[in-house]
This record gives structure tokens, sequence and C-alpha cells, in this order.
């Protein structure tokens, strides 16, 4: 008998049509991966059980809870529902606990708000709910506050919030996607563990197929608000019939051809460099303290080689990035391109450019795209400068057309396309890609690689590829760095560093990343 | 929490001598010799000499500071040019109304900001939400005098309510005094009131719209639960700042209001003061609304402490 059964769900926001006839089923303890790209509907699908959707939702179809009907109960029995009978885990950790209120008091009202306790008595549940999150309260007391806490630590309390009360389901809604690779295993570890001890149903909602291929005993893939293809987790690359399964995974491992590029004499060398911050005055006369975000780095990117720059957050690669786009200063070390120092000499500057992470947040929104690609040459004349414009956006797959659009007429990755094309218009010989296909879907991601190798062996160009995602610098760098606390712990081609990591910390990097099975 | 503030403390004294030296050189380079203003234009170069030499005016500038400043500390500041009477008393006599009117109309705007501000929040978008939204706009655009010598009309010519302007003193019992407040404290607070609210308004809506609203609501908790616990306090961090600054306004720049109103408060004092060149008054009374401001700020900085457990750690 299934603990939760969703039948043919249709939900529609403002008369829009967003989930159609999406039908889904989990039982006590089973583990069901939700996997879709954005926009799929698979938050929404989630949203739905919890019945906390925006303001103009409608929805057709049946939700039973342990054979309560969610959609038609009232605004005080889901209230009752929500918290006791299924808990929510969401995306984002580092907003969504209270700011102001400590973790022990936001752990207990889960329970004071269901249950006739006292407060202390709440406490003292809150406190061992914690310490089953792997909280000990000797580090993490109740009295602690949420910025006191890491990313990592800091899920673990919305997860204890979820499960106080050991409800039958717990929905995570991308609970790892804003985590490190090592912080996302051990919270995919925890869950697991809570769902076998406490017999909870789990809806494991993901866009990444690995980490949900990992641990769920069942697969939902949906697109568009529909569900595509369903199957047995371990099995699912082998049964799937649907051409989207297909080309997801297909997607998910793309391999770009770079058997062209061509690698020559080093075009950036950065040699010795550290780069501190000031702390702030611990008391007002006294001296300001240090920290240094990178310690001592040297390594060379030669011209048309890809190198990989991984580490997690906090370890001074995007500190790095700005040093070597001659943004910030460097307190000692040299970086040079082509020979001419990047804090000194213009030339390096036009011989550099940069794409960022969010492709939308990197653009002025007021301005259109031909003025936002085009920046770079407000010095020439307005035809020449149209004619530059057309080039870039025709060698990123755009079309001339799109110059007179605004940014968010487009997609994600139709966004970083533009940012890839106000790159290239200094015709650079360096760009550095400072997370620059994280944000995006699967598919999308394939696309965005291609393109940059087909760049690459079509200008000859050189990347830096600065990310946190393994999969991906494996797909595309020629060679890796691996960064820790500021400094460069190992360096080597990417297979060979992939096959026999030398130091323990890349090791325990490739482990924690999910792998697909093949 | 402790140490949070006293170094906010530290601040508050480095702020407030800073603030006596500003506030010292800007008289001390302000044109137009007190001595010669208060003999008239046809005074003998003698008189003028001794009375400047009577007024202290002839010492050096170093001295001069250092005098008004421990006189400050002793609650001596000094006799008044025109006046010929202690700056103290006269001060004293003024800030009996300013502070009292500036509490009460600051009391007003909370209590009718707060309500109406949390009221349009939750119906966003409803009536109650664009009718307070109408009226805060009337209550920012219309100006407080005509708003006071409406209510004058209203409430002390037609109705006989209040009396139209003056104030009987404390003597003359705290109901009484009171009475004669509120007709200035309601015209004070109608523009102050009417920007809290939509302050309130906007910063929790912005609260309302967090993750861990969501957070809560998936706990359990109706939507009136979440904006009690959750929602207020984070949405209360803007609303303070406003309250300090509002504070430091209704307490010096009541002047016209007070004019209307014919209140002898310290606005009029020092409109009077610069007028006639009583540069001691000036000098003290601007030193006392800046202490008033910085001990507000102070207050203020508490606080958010208090509200936001981010500060206590990050000092």
């Amino acid at each position: 008998m299934s603990l939760l059964s969703i039948q043919n769900l249709c939900l529609s926001i403002h008369g829009d049509p967003i989930l159609k006839d999406v039908s889904i089923e989990i039982a006590p303890g089973e583990i069901l991966g939700v996997i879709g790209e954005s926009g799929s509907g698979k938050s929404l699908t989630a949203f739905s059980t919890m019945k906390l959707l925006p303001e103009g939702s409608e929805t057709t179809g049946e939700i039973s809870l342990n054979n309560r009907d969610v959609l038609t109960a009232s605004e005080d029995e889901l209230c009752q529902m929500r918290g006791r009978d299924l808990g929510m885990v969401f995306q984002e950790p580092m907003t969504a606990l209270n700011p102001v209120q400590t973790i022990g008091a936001q752990v207990a009202e889960t329970i004071l708000i269901h249950e006739n306790v006292s407060r202390s008595d709440a406490m003292r549940r809150a406190a061992e709910t914690l310490e089953r999150c792997e909280l000990p309260q000797v580090q993490f007391p109740l009295t602690r506050y949420p910025h006191e806490l890491s990313g990592g630590q800091r899920q673990r309390v919305v997860i204890a919030m979820a499960i106080a009360l050991q409800p039958k389901l717990l929905i995570a809604d991308e609970p790892t996607t804003a985590l490190d690779v090592t912080t996302q295993a051990e919270i995919l570890i925890l869950l697991k563990r809570l769902v076998g001890e406490d017999d909870m149903g789990l809806m494991l909602i993901s866009h990444d197929l690995a980490v949900v291929t990992g641990l769920a005993d069942r697969i939902v893939i949906m697109r568009k608000g529909e569900v595509v293809e369903a199957g047995k987790a371990a099995t699912l690359h082998q049964t799937m019939t649907h051409p989207y399964t297909k080309a997801l995974f297909e997607a998910s491992a793309h391999q770009p051809d770079r058997s062209e590029a061509q690698i020559d004499a080093p075009l950036l060398r950065v040699e010795g460099v550290s780069r501190d911050y000031t702390l702030p005055r611990k008391t007002l006369f006294g001296a300001p303290g240090m920290f240094r975000a990178v310690n001592d780095v040297s390594f060379q990117i030669r011209k048309g080689e890809c190198l990989g720059l991984v580490g997690e957050s906090g370890c001074g690669k995007s500190t790095l990035t700005r040093a070597i786009l001659g943004l910030e200063p460097i307190q000692s070390g040299r970086i040079t391109l082509a020979g001419s120092d990047v804090f000194t000499d213009e030339v390096a500057r036009q011989k550099m450019q940069v794409v960022f992470q969010d492709p939308f947040g990197s653009f002025n929104p007021r301005h259109k795209v031909g003025r936002l690609v085009g920046e770079p040459f407000f010095r020439l004349g307005r035809k020449a400068r149209n004619a530059e414009i057309d080039d870039a956006l025709i060698s990123v797959g755009l079309d001339v057309a799109d110059k007179d659009k605004f940014i968010h007429e487009f997609s994600g990755g139709q966004r970083q396309r533009i940012a890839i094309a106000r790159a290239l218009i200094t015709r650079p010989e360096l760009i550095v890609l400072d997370e620059a296909v994280s944000a995006l879907d699967v598919s999308v991601r394939a696309q965005i690689l291609d393109l940059l190798v087909d760049l690459s062996a079509r200008f000859g160009l050189t990347y830096l590829f600065i990310t946190h995602d393994l999969t991906v610098v494996r797909a595309i760098a020629d060679r890796i760095l691996v960064m820790q606390g500021g400094k460069i712990i190992e360096e080597g081609d990417t297979d060979a560093l992939f096959n026999a990591p030398g130091q323990a910390y890349t090791r325990a990097l490739l482990a924690a990343a999910p792998s697909l099975p093949t | 929490m402790l140490r949070y503030s006293l170094k906010r403390l530290g601040s508050l004294l480095i702020s407030l001598i800073v603030a006596s030296l500003v506030i010292f050189a800007c008289i001390e380079v302000v044109p137009g010799d007190p001595a010669s203003f208060m003999l008239g234009i046809n005074a003998q170069p003698d008189t003028i000499a001794a009375l400047r030499d009577e007024l202290g005016l002839n010492a050096s500038i170093y001295e001069r500071y250092v005098s008004w400043i421990s006189g400050m500390l002793t609650g001596d500041l000094g006799t008044s040019y025109t006046y010929r009477s202690p700056v103290t008393e006269i001060v004293a006599e003024r800030l009996v109304i300013s502070l009292p009117l500036a509490i009460y109309a600051l009391t007003l705007t909370v209590l009718v900001a707060f309500p109406v501000g949390v009221l349009a929040a939750t119906r966003q978008g409803s009536k109650t939400d664009i009718s307070v939204m109408g009226a805060t706009q009337l209550g920012v655009a219309i100006p407080n005098f005509w708003f006071a010598m409406l209510m004058v009309l209203v409430f002390a010519i037609n109705l006989r309510w209040f009396s139209a302007g003056g104030f009987p003193g404390w003597d003359a019992g705290f109901f009484a005094a009171l009475k004669a407040l509120t007709l200035p404290a309601i015209a004070l607070a109608l523009p102050q009131a009417s920007i809290l609210a939509r302050v309130m308004r906007s910063s929790l809506l912005d609260t309302l719209s967090e993750d861990y609203i969501r957070t809560a609501r998936a706990k359990g908790l109706s939507k009136r639960q979440a904006l009690w616990r959750h929602a207020l306090r984070n949405a209360l961090i803007p609303v303070l700042t406003i309250i300090g600054l509002q504070f430091s306004f209704l307490l010096a720049g009541a002047i016209i209001i007070e004019n209307v109103f014919f209140l002898p408060g310290l606005g009029r004092l020092v409109f009077q003061a610069i007028s006639q060149r009583d540069l001691i008054v000036v000098e003290s009374v601007v030193m006392l609304l800046v202490f008033a401001v910085i001990v507000v700020n102070f207050l203020v900085d508490l606080a958010y402490a208090w509200v936001d457990p981010r500060l206590r750690s990050h000092a």
C-alpha cells in the first residue's frame, strides 16, 4: 500500500497549465527520485503535496497521503499535517532558516506547534533530533544562531526541523545543490540513514541524475510538467525508452570532442602569487587581522589549453580569478599574460575576458544585447561596431536580430551564449570561465561545452575553467589544478589525475562526487 | 552583547567629542560680534570691549572651549547674551515642552504605523491595502502646518475640545498639559506615521517572501503564526532605523508646529537665538540636540543587536 499517491495531478497558475496529469506513488521506506530540468514542474509537484502553492493556483486530480486527501483538506487540517505527517527540506540552506532565532528554538517549534508539551521538553527533544542529524550538542548547542553554521550544518538543522516529529514522508527539494561535493555526500548519507531508521518515504528532487541514481529506489523523470518516464533507479539507464530520458543521460555524461586542440607555448604565467584580506579590527585601535586567501600559487597555462581549477567553496579560487583578471591587487608574486603584466599593462587586459556563473546577474537589465556585447568597442563608429557585434553573436550561435532584445527575453543557456559573445568580441586569447556552466541544466550545459570547444578550435582560445563540478571539468579540461586552503595541492593531466589522484584531499573529492552507472 | 554595548558606548563618546569641536568651530567662524550686537550700532568701542571682557570673549579659543565643555559637564551652560539669564534655565524651560512633545508624537507614530503597516502587508493588493497606501501618500503630502491649522479650526474653534495654542505648564496638571500637546503631537505624527507605515509594509512584504517563511509554513505554522513568529522581528530592522531618524527630527524640527500652536519649544528658541546672535544659546542647544541624536542612535544600535543576533557576534 502506498504512503503517498498522486493521481492525475494538474496544476495551473493564473490559468497557465504547469503540471499535466502527474501520477506518482511512494511506499513507506521508499526513496523516489524526481528528476527534471528547470521548469519541469518537479518543485511544484512537491509544493502541491504540501499544498503550499503560490496565489492563483488551481489544482485537479488527487493527492492522498496516508489515505487522506491533501487537495480537499481545509487550511487548518493542512497546518496539522505539515510538519507532523510530512516534512520538507529546501534547496538553499543559507536562507531557509530564520536568522534571528536560535537553531534550538527553530527545531523545537516544529514540536511545540503540533504537540501540547512544555518548552523545556520540546528543547530536550530538539537537542536529540539535532544529535540524530549529527550536530552534537557539545559543538552545536541549541543556542547557536544560523549564521554561526556552515551551509552543510544549516542543512542538517533544516533536516532536523523536518524530521523532529518523525513524519511519514519527507520531501527534499534539491537538498544538496547549493553544497560542496563532500558536504553533499555527507547529507545524502544522512538522509538515507534517517529514511531507514524511521521507515520514512522520501521524495528526492534533483536536476542531477548522478545524485539521485546513487540514492533512490525508483526514479521519475519529469519534463514540461509531465512525467515522461519512471523506473527502478538501478536499471533505468538500461530500461529507459523515452527519448528525453536518453537525451538526459547522454547530456549528463557528455564529452565534447577536443581532438583538434593545439597546445603551444605558455600564455598565462602565475608566479608565487599571494593575496591577503584585511579582517575587521577586533578592537578600536588594534591592528587589523590578515587572512591569506591565496597562498604562494604558481602555475602556467599554455596557449590553446583548457586548464581546470577545482576546489570547494572558500578555497580561494574566486580570489585567484580576480587577481588573474587584474581586478584585485596581489601582495606578492607576478601574473603575466603573453609577457605583459596584468596589473600594469592595458594590452594584457584586452587579451583576457571572463564569463561568470550567473548569466542574468552579470548583465545590466536595461541595456539591449547589442550594447551589452558591443560595450568594449564604444570608440568604434556605429557601423564598424555593429559588424563586430553581428560577428560575435553569429559565432556563439545566436541571431543578428537578437541584438535589439533585452536580456530577460532569453533563456539561461542563451544568456550564457551572450556572455560568451561579449567575451569574444575583443578577440581575446584567454577566457576565464568562472563556474560558467554551473547554473545551467544538463542538456544546455552540454551545448555550451560543445560551443566552447568549437570556439577554442576556431579562434585558438585558451580557457581557465573554474568549477566545483568534477564531471564537467573532466569532460573539458586538458589539465587540472586542485586548490585547497589557498594553495594548489595537486596538478596533473585530467585522465592521470582522475585515475590516480596523489593527494588524500583529491581522492576524497573524487570519491564524494556522484557518478552515473555505466 | 555586553561587549557590543561597550563598543557602541565608546563610539558614542568619540562622536560627542568630535561634535562638540565641530559646533564650537562653526560658532567661532560665524560673522557678527555678540557684544556689538547687544549694545546696538551706537555703542562706544570701550563699552563693547568691556562687555566682551565680561562675556569672556577675549579669552583664547582653547580656554573658551575648555570652559564651555567643563561648564556643560557641571550643568552650567553660561549666561545668555540677550536674556541675561543662565542658559541652563532657558533650555530646561523649553525642553520640558519639546521632549514630551517629541515622545508623544513618536508614540502616536508607532501606535498608528505598526498596525496599519502590518494590516496592509498581510492583505497586499486588497482594498484595505490600496486605501492604506492612498491615505499614507496623502499623509506624507499634506504640509503639516496646514493640517495643524485645520485641526485648530475643527477641534479648537468649532468643537472647542482643545485650546488653540499655548502651554499651561506641567504645574497645571499632567492631563491638562498633555491635552495642550495633543493637537501638536497629532500634527507632527501624521507625516511620520505615514512614512513609518509604508516602511513597515514594504519591509514586512520583503520578509514574508523570504525562504524561512516558507520553511515555517512547511513546519505547520499558519500564515498568521508565521507572520508573528518569524516575519515581524526580521522586518523591524529597517523600521528601527526610521524611528531613530524620526525622533531626532521631532525633537529639533518641530519649529513650524511650535509656531502654529504658540508653544515655547526648543525649535523657536534656536530660531530666536540665531537671529539675535545669542551664540551661547545656539551653541548649547545645538550641542544638546547633537547629544540627543547620538544617544538615540546608540539606543537604535542596541535595539538592532537585540533584534539581530548577527550584529552581536560581528562586533
